[in-house]
């Protein structure tokens, strides 16, 4: 049985007001691949709070993001993040941002091209009007004038 | 709060246009937030497209994933992935992500003194 994350959040936090989940019940907005993936521009995000070198780290209630070069390896990265246990995560970052396995994809074609940069932000953001009207937008206009055709994000 | 956070970038972003996939191991949040495409992995938080130095696994759940951009025909689809945590241990969902799973946070000094020990790191290296 997968873990009920929403009870278990109840538990976890019981000394406050229980949090109010987001529950969507419409139909979800639908944008359909135009062309097959391997020949598509991916972007890859992850919520993991991935830092490269000496970028800022995030803080709580951080809607920022941060743009993390395509190339970047192992050492170039870390891990800032308050709500999962990130000691895997700073191990290996392809835990929660496989960047270095889309990488690997796109030079066997089953992506055509790995967008440049990657992106990271820290997903614990309590408002999520915050991340709907802050965050997403400015994503999803970085993503346009990147030209970007499916876009890949990673929870952590 | 991560699977919430990134299904409602995804569905912002679908709705301007560009085809979006979302990875959860974090099936109730996934599901109430409804993203447009997802695939689950039933491992533990913070291991959503594998295990650690375990590259061939890993990569392997993200092309098994990728897939679902092309074969997803319904708005709201989660597929599941077959893939198993621990073979040996098949009630880790019992006890994980409970009890003392978020460890205390480290007083600011400690903190402060682990931001300053990155920053060093990268000192006069900052290649942007």
């Amino acid at each position: 049985m997968p873990v009920e994350y929403i009870p278990r959040t109840r538990e976890l936090y019981s000394g406050y007001a229980p949090y109010r989940w987001v529950m969507n019940r419409d139909t979800p907005p639908w944008t359909p691949l135009t062309k097959p993936l391997a020949q598509s521009k991916v972007a890859v995000m992850s919520s993991g709070g991935v830092l490269y070198r000496d970028q800022p780290r995030f803080h709580r209630e951080d809607a920022s993001y941060r743009a993390i070069p395509k190339n970047a390896t192992q050492d170039d990265l870390s891990v800032w993040h308050f709500g999962y246990r990130t000691a895997d995560a700073e191990a290996d970052h392809n835990c929660v941002f496989p960047l270095a396995r889309l990488r690997e994809l796109e030079a066997e074609g089953v992506i055509g091209e790995l967008a440049d940069p990657a992106y990271s932000f820290m997903g614990g953001v309590y408002s999520a009007r915050k991340v709907r009207e802050e965050l997403a937008p400015r994503i999803a206009d970085e993503l346009k004038r990147a030209h970007v055709e499916a876009f890949y994000l990673v929870p952590a | 709060m991560c699977h919430q956070s990134v299904g409602l970038i995804a569905r912002v972003v679908e709705a301007a246009g560009i085809p979006t996939l979302c990875m959860t191991s974090a099936l109730d949040i996934t599901q109430a937030v409804n993203p447009p495409r997802a695939v689950f992995v039933n491992f533990p938080l913070g291991h959503q497209t594998g295990k650690p130095h375990q590259p061939d696994l890993q990569r392997q759940i993200v092309r098994d994933a990728l897939r679902a951009f092309e074969t997803i025909d319904q708005p709201g689809t989660i597929v599941a992935l077959p893939y198993v945590w621990d073979a040996n241990d098949r009630q880790w969902e019992a006890t994980d992500y409970t009890g003392d799973f978020l460890p205390p946070r480290p007083p600011k000094e400690d903190a402060d003194l682990v931001e300053a020990a990155r920053l060093a790191r990268f000192a006069g290296s900052n290649v942007k």
